[in-house]
């Protein structure tokens, strides 16, 4: 009997959150508009109890899904009684109408969190900060009841049996990857919900800065976590072994990724020298909206042509109505309450400001390339100028020389000074580094393979340009102490968050011209005894079989792999699968991962019997591409736990205020 | 006061863009124009359907307007289709059938079950003739005009309602 | 090539594509020709599919347009002779390097644009401000600017504390 109306007890908390965030969007909003302390207070268990019901309504459906309930629709067409109960959880947001829940969920505990740390906030702030938040969850809210409840049922006729989970979504790293990015995409709603907060108070001063930074911080490092994740997932599940295709999804998420990218970096100078005021709000408000943008264009099926979402045109406009209140609402209030608090400080052409500036330049003209391109086919069609595609070749013609670009501002931002930077200082760090880099860029590939390759040079030398001043710097700066350890310990997380985080661009710059210039793939036609040679690795085919795995069955290859000179093979064994319930094929690669290279092999077609179609690949450095993420999300959230942003009410002493702006 | 009127920028820029995504909301993205309007119909050289020994080549759409669908028998769509093509060939067009990537019997056997509107049929066994049309898929139609230069293009099924509204007034167009 | 929007379109909607490799093996005698198969299937858009290049897609058209491509390479046609072909007939769709020509001069200029906009608006606005920075160092942060060259922004804050905020004017950067 409870077992049964489980899905009704999710509804309704979900209508209950519903009402919760109307009253959490309006009522504090207007306490301080008008000064009602009373109303304001609202804000915080508003945001609270929206959370606590939105828990409630998302456990709901997860037990729909273990108990494997298919009177409920969403847990009929993505689930299946043999499914293991991880995949069971992992389903749960595997569907549209799951994730659009756990986007909801996740603004919710950003919300509460933000109520929770900041309560030192002066009482307004707050009220508006979490009214802003609370507003863009009853939207969401709205959209999930209108357009995509997830407790609908399937009454009176039950099905037997789940249709199951889609074979490609029956992976560990699927079950982190959505949520990461759902966590960056929403974070972002918090600096929006300040920049908002800042216009209506009429007030952005150093402090806002250092509440909103951290905040931001986060956002950002989940959102790379989420798209590298992503990238690796797509790399060893799909079986191409390619890590990034420029598809419109992708550019979706790396539009907020880059704007919040130029956000991190315009917060900096917002904060310590008090500039770039208005830009920094315009880019707040940009960020979350090209998050929303992108939950769209996803959702709304205007790029990516799939007929199965195409016709449900009601969800895309019911986005499109959100996304356009919201940032319309949003810049509209830009433009007309814009504060004029800011202030002109002054820099020369050598100084962090004015390399920042450009850095923020470059980020948004890349943010823009980004959107244009995606948006371009459907520009030309809505004139009626004819079809037409903008893919890779475009995009990567833009975004090589525009990150080269960037890596020369890398390369001397971290070691400039705010304000002014005599040129004999940028000398002794960029001097003997740009020709450093410059040699050792230019002999590495020839070490390495023999054959060189420009593009590989011009990434190695843009990569070692943005590290070697860094650690020169570094260096520098750690005879300044007592000792070395002392004086590196002086120095504050956040600017060691900033030296990792750029260490994993390098990284990955490294890791993409290497494995884009250096990879090798072949096609090969093996049976049981036949030998491939790549790339000094021979392949040896020593058995074909097949196997029944618990919800699929394959066919499975055993090859043993020896490298140059070593007598030791190692055993690959890629597989060909057949998914029962769907009838889904799946390959499912080998992979024998490394730092400096990873095999790959993929099976393809049985082309006669006993011999079948192998896709071998060799991907040197391909790691890397990820390894670089990983740091730059280490380096974002150190910055987050640096304790000079977490000092309660330090922000609010006057001096403080006066002392960084 | 100039600069005021510069912070409404993002703002238009918005408004611009939704408006764009709010058109394509209601576009159709598979929909898509033919490269070849406008084109003579591609040169080829092939056997008909019903008799491996007779080659036709495209001379044969000269003279009068012919309307070319692509079919095969592995196309569940086409089956849906046949009717519309019936009646069109009742009201008098010329219809020619290209049997795309299909095994000559399987073809033949389509044309007994669902009846047959074409005055002939090109058998294109390997699409090369479908290829150098810019086929990726069937049904799909063109209209040829009596000059033998392609002059409407239709893509996937003809529905019922699309017969008199679309393709006839199309067909009495180029006649003209 | 991998491609994200696959899983997500899954994730999202429970529709997909299967996964599946371009089967055929085709051999090259000259290593450029591979080079330049390689690069010209994967700069191919397949025109049945949602978004794959023709050398990750397992429909038939694309298998078609590889083989077309194979055999124009062994015919001794030039890359852009090729692409022409493609183009003539399945349109400008077919392309993934959309050529430069009236409707796309937005999409190939406003990168440029900006970028050449964006350019000259730091340099002016770094020109308006060198010289706030020439009225505003005194003599005295001068002289502490110099005793901090060698420690840089040791401790960040106390850089920008060096920095006081002068005049009224709003800054719009």
């Amino acid at each position: 009997m409870l077992i049964e109306m489980i899905p009704e007890v999710g509804l309704f908390a979900l209508i209950i959150a519903q009402l919760m965030a109307l009253i959490l969007g309006t009522l504090p909003l207007a306490g301080a508009a008008t000064r009602r302390p009373l109303w304001m207070a609202y804000a915080r268990p508003m945001a609270t109890a929206q959370f606590a019901f939105l828990c409630l309504a998302y456990a709901c459906l997860t037990a729909s899904y273990l108990l494997d309930d298919f009177s409920v629709a969403t847990v009929a067409n993505n689930s299946n009684s043999m499914l293991p109960w991880y995949y069971k959880l992992s389903a749960v947001w595997g569907n549209h109408e799951g994730s659009v829940l756990l986007w909801s969920l996740m603004l919710a505990g950003w919300t509460f969190a933000v109520g929770y740390f900041s309560r030192a906030l002066p009482p307004e702030v707050l009220a508006r900060v979490l009214a802003v938040m609370g507003l863009i969850s009853s939207g969401f809210l709205a959209f999930v009841l209108w357009t995509s409840n997830p407790f609908a049922r399937l009454l009176p006729e039950v099905p037997a049996d789940g249709a199951d989970l889609n074979p490609l979504l029956q992976d560990v790293g699927l079950i982190v990857h959505p949520p990461m990015l759902y966590m960056g995409y929403v974070g972002f709603s918090v600096v929006f919900a300040f920049a908002i907060a800042a216009l209506l108070g009429g007030r952005l001063d150093a402090a806002w800065t250092r509440w909103v930074r951290p905040w931001t911080n986060l956002a950002w490092a989940f959102l790379t976590l989420g798209i590298a994740l992503g990238s690796w997932w797509a790399y060893y599940e799909l079986g191409w072994g390619g890590w990034w295709f420029w598809d419109p999804v992708e550019n979706a998420s790396l539009l907020p990724w880059l704007a919040g990218t130029a956000l991190i970096h315009s917060l900096a100078v917002t904060e310590k020298r008090g500039a770039f005021k208005s830009w920094t709000l315009l880019l707040a408000i940009s960020t979350f909206s090209l998050s929303l943008l992108g939950t769209f264009l996803v959702r709304s099926g205007v790029l990516t042509s799939v007929h199965a979402f195409a016709n449900d045109p009601d969800r895309g406009l019911f986005i499109l109505l959100l996304l356009g209140l919201t940032v319309g609402c949003s810049l509209l209030l830009f433009a007309l309450r814009l504060p004029r608090v800011g202030q002109r400080a002054g820099f020369t052409g050598f100084s962090r400001d004015a390399l920042l500036l450009i850095n923020n330049l470059l980020l948004v003209v890349m943010t823009a390339s980004v959107l244009l391109g995606t948006l371009y086919p459907l520009l030309l069609d809505a004139l009626g100028l004819g079809k037409i595609s903008v893919g890779a070749p475009y995009f990567n013609s833009l975004f090589v020389p525009l990150t080269v670009l960037l890596g020369l501002v890398m390369g001397l931002g971290p070691v400039s000074q705010w304000k002014r930077t005599p040129p004999r200082v940028l000398w002794r760090h960029g001097g003997p580094s740009a020709v450093l880099a410059l040699v050792i860029a230019a002999l590495v590939p020839l070490v390495y393979r023999g054959d060189w390759n420009l593009s590989v040079s011009l990434g190695l030398a843009t990569a070692l340009w943005i590290l070697l001043p860094m650690l020169k710097g570094l260096w520098e700066r750690s005879r300044q102490g007592v000792s070395r350890w002392a004086a590196l310990r002086r120095l504050s997380l956040a600017y060691w968050g900033m030296l990792v985080a750029h260490l994993g661009v390098a990284v990955t710059i490294v890791g993409v011209s290497v494995v884009s210039n250096y990879a090798i793939e072949r096609n090969v036609r093996m049976a049981e005894g036949d030998t491939t040679t790549l790339a000094g690795y021979t392949f040896t085919l020593t058995e074909l079989g097949e196997r029944r795995g618990a919800n699929f069955i394959a066919d499975t290859a055993r090859l043993e792999v020896r490298h140059q000179g070593q007598s030791q093979p190692f055993v690959m064994t890629p597989e060909k699968r057949l998914y029962l319930a769907t009838g889904m094929p799946m390959t499912d690669v080998a992979l024998r991962p490394g730092p400096w290279r990873d095999l790959y092999v993929a099976m393809g077609e049985e082309l006669e019997a006993g011999s079948w179609a192998l896709r071998l690949q060799y991907k040197p450095m391909v790691r890397w591409l990820w390894l670089g993420a990983l740091l730059m999300a280490l380096g974002g959230l150190l910055a987050v736990v640096d304790r000079r942003y977490r000092r309660r009410g330090r922000a609010l002493r006057p001096d403080a205020v006066e002392a960084s702006s | 006061m100039k600069h005021r009127l510069m912070l409404f920028l993002p703002l238009l820029g918005f408004l611009l863009l939704s408006g764009l995504l709010y058109r394509g909301l209601s576009m159709e993205p598979a929909g898509r124009e033919s490269a070849m309007i406008g084109q003579p119909f591609p040169a080829f050289e092939l056997a008909t359907l019903a008799d491996p020994g007779q080659q036709v080549d495209a001379s044969l759409l000269q003279g009068q307007v012919t309307l070319v669908n692509v079919w095969g028998e592995w196309c569940p769509t086409c089956k849906q289709e046949m009717p519309q093509l019936q009646a069109l060939a009742q009201e008098g067009v010329h219809l020619v059938g290209i049997d795309y990537k299909d095994k000559r019997e399987k073809g033949r056997a389509f044309l007994a079950q669902y009846g047959n509107p074409f005055t002939l049929n090109i058998f294109d066994p390997e699409g090369r003739l479908g290829f150098d049309l810019g086929v990726y898929g069937a049904p799909e139609t063109f209209l040829v005009d009596a000059d033998g230069v392609i002059r409407y293009h239709h893509t996937g099924y003809i529905a019922p309602h699309e017969v008199t509204e679309v393709i006839l007034p199309e067909v009495a167009r180029w006649r003209e | 090539m991998a491609r994200m929007t696959t899983w997500l379109l899954c994730l999202l909607m429970g529709v997909c594509l299967p996964a599946l490799a371009a089967e055929e093996m085709r051999a090259f005698e000259d290593p450029v020709l591979e080079a330049r198969y390689a690069e010209l299937t994967a700069v191919l858009r397949c025109p049945k599919c949602q978004n794959q290049a023709i050398n990750d897609s397992a429909s038939p058209i694309a298998g078609d347009m590889r083989e077309r491509v194979y055999q124009l390479l062994h015919q001794g046609q030039s890359d852009q002779q090729i692409l022409d072909y493609m183009v003539q007939r399945f349109g400008d769709y077919v392309l993934y390097n959309p050529r430069l020509e009236g409707r796309t001069l937005l999409l190939w200029g406003l990168p440029v644009v900006l970028m050449l906009m964006g350019g000259l608006l730091v340099f002016v606005l770094v020109r308006a401000r060198r010289h706030a920075a020439a009225q505003g160092l005194s003599d005295s942060e001068r002289a502490r600017l110099a005793s901090l060259l060698g420690s840089d922004a040791a401790d960040d804050s106390r850089a920008g504390r060096e920095s006081s905020a002068r005049g009224g004017q709003r800054s719009d950067t």
